[in-house]
Formats: C-alpha cells, sequence, structure tokens
C-alpha cells in the first residue's frame, strides 16, 4: 500500500444535467415523485425544471472518481476490492441545465485488520460555484495489507 | 417526527432487469452486475445488484418520509454482503434525535433476513410546520 498518494488530487471533470437523464436515473431508482418526471410539476413547484433525486449524484461524479480507483499510484487490486462504505453530504438541489464540476481526492490510505482502506473525496459544484454534493468513498481491499 | 418513531417501511423487489436498467442510468456497467456468467466464474451466487442502486432505495425512503428531495442532507451507510435481483428488499428507520429541526434517522436496507446496508445514518430536514 502507498500511502504518498494521499492528497493527490485529479482533474476535474464537467457533467450537464438532463432531462431524460434524469429521467432515466429516477425510473431505474423508483423515484415516482413528479418532482423529477415532471417539468411542469418542477416549475409549479419554484424549479427551473426536473429536479435530480440526490443519489443521482452518482451519476455526475462517478466519472471523476475512476481515475483515482485506477491510478497506479493508489494500486488497488480489483479482484479484491468491495465497496465498504459511502457517505454524500448534499447542498442545493440539482436540476436539469446545470453543469457540475466535480474534483476527487485521495483522503486516506489506511491499513486495518490485514484489509486496505481506501478512501476517496468527491466535491461537486454548480455553475453558480454552490457545493451541491460532497462524497466520500470508502473501498477495501481484502488482505491488502 | 419525534426521536422514537419510525419511518414507513419502503419494501421493493427489483426485477430480472434491473441490473441492466440502471447500469445504464448510473454508468456503472461492472460484469458482476450484467452478466450471469462472468458473476458466477468469479465466484458470486449470480448477477448482483449495485451497491449504490440499494443506497438510492435507503435515500428514498428517507426523503419519502421526509416530504421530498429537498429533505435530505447526508446519508452514510455500510454495504455488507451483496444485494440479489428477484428478492424483496426493505428499508426500515427509526429516528434517534431532533436537533435545529434536522432529524438524525438510524435505517438499513435487509433482504432474505440479512442487513445489506447497516449502520446506515440519514440526516434530513423537517419541512417547517405553518401557523
Amino acid at each position: 500500500m502507498n500511502a504518498e498518494a494521499v492528497g493527490k488530487t485529479y482533474a476535474p471533470t464537467v457533467y450537464a444535467v438532463g432531462r431524460e437523464k434524469i429521467r432515466e436515473y429516477a425510473h431505474a431508482v423508483g423515484e415516482t415523485n413528479p418532482l423529477h418526471l415532471d417539468p411542469a410539476a418542477a416549475r409549479a413547484a419554484g424549479f427551473r425544471d426536473v429536479v435530480a433525486p440526490p443519489m443521482f449524484c452518482v451519476v455526475y461524479s462517478s466519472q471523476s472518481v475512476a481515475p483515482a480507483l485506477f491510478d497506479p499510484d493508489v494500486g488497488i487490486n480489483f479482484a479484491l476490492m468491495v465497496h465498504g462504505g459511502q457517505e454524500f453530504v448534499w447542498g442545493p438541489l440539482v436540476v436539469a441545465g446545470d453543469e457540475i464540476t466535480t474534483t476527487v481526492s485521495v483522503k486516506s490510505i489506511e491499513a486495518r485488520a490485514g484489509n486496505g482502506f481506501f478512501v476517496f473525496e468527491s466535491q461537486s459544484v454548480n455553475q453558480d460555484s454552490e457545493t451541491v454534493c460532497t462524497g466520500t468513498w470508502t473501498n477495501i481491499v481484502r488482505g491488502a495489507a | 417526527m419525534n426521536p422514537g418513531d419510525a419511518i414507513p417501511a419502503l419494501k421493493t423487489t427489483p426485477d430480472r432487469y434491473l441490473t441492466v436498467r440502471y447500469a445504464g442510468a448510473s454508468g456503472d456497467f461492472n460484469p458482476i452486475h450484467i452478466d450471469e456468467d462472468f458473476a458466477k466464474q468469479v465466484g458470486l451466487p449470480g448477477r448482483i445488484l449495485h451497491g449504490l442502486w440499494t443506497m438510492a432505495q435507503v435515500a428514498r425512503a428517507q426523503t419519502e418520509a421526509a416530504g421530498g428531495p429537498q429533505s435530505l442532507q447526508r446519508l452514510a451507510v455500510q454495504f455488507r454482503g451483496m444485494g440479489l435481483p428477484e428478492a424483496e428488499i426493505e428499508v426500515t428507520g427509526e429516528v434517534r434525535e431532533v436537533r435545529d429541526g434536522v432529524a438524525v434517522i438510524d435505517t438499513r436496507a435487509v433482504q432474505n433476513g440479512s442487513a445489506i446496508i447497516r449502520n446506515a445514518e440519514a440526516e434530513v430536514r423537517l419541512p417547517t410546520i405553518q401557523e
């Protein structure tokens, strides 16, 4: 395990949030709230367009997490990796038409009970520089330590 | 919502092709989720659910209980074991405390008697009561 990668930050990625992508995601996770599906209902509630479910953060931030997971400096053995834990903290809601910029960094690399704990942090901001989501991604590599 | 209150249970059964739809919606095409043969080759019982899909069910239980997507401020979960298609998942939760209009909820997702998401904690902002 290479703790020297802690603090490493990756190039930001930009994700343009589309109405149909929100609806596709909402259907896949079983959301029925019209705020996610019906632009008229969203506008009536004061939003510019359909609202992304909070967990849509996975869609706009995971493309930024991938380069960190595959970084040889981090050195994760995928055959032995499991997604151990996940935390998201949300700010203002994301709506269709937003552009979300996500930056990922290596938060910690630690050995615990013979396993490797690789923790990444993602920070996603909208076009108004508001933080819409902070993610903490914990991946466990069995027997890595 | 007051301390000790349970949130309404959310029950959902992912159908046979759910993981394919979620792969497309999320962009996570790891073959352990969509390729039965591949999943078995790497020692799994078959295709398994995406953990983040199951987390989305935990999130949905909170937003449906609290009145909409704007209520959910934070969700932290631990994944254990694996979720499978075509078996019911139940999300339950109880309010642990309420401070400054935010309820802290202990929550989990159970399938076939085992918690596939456990030790989860949600923070939801409660609707302001109109006088």
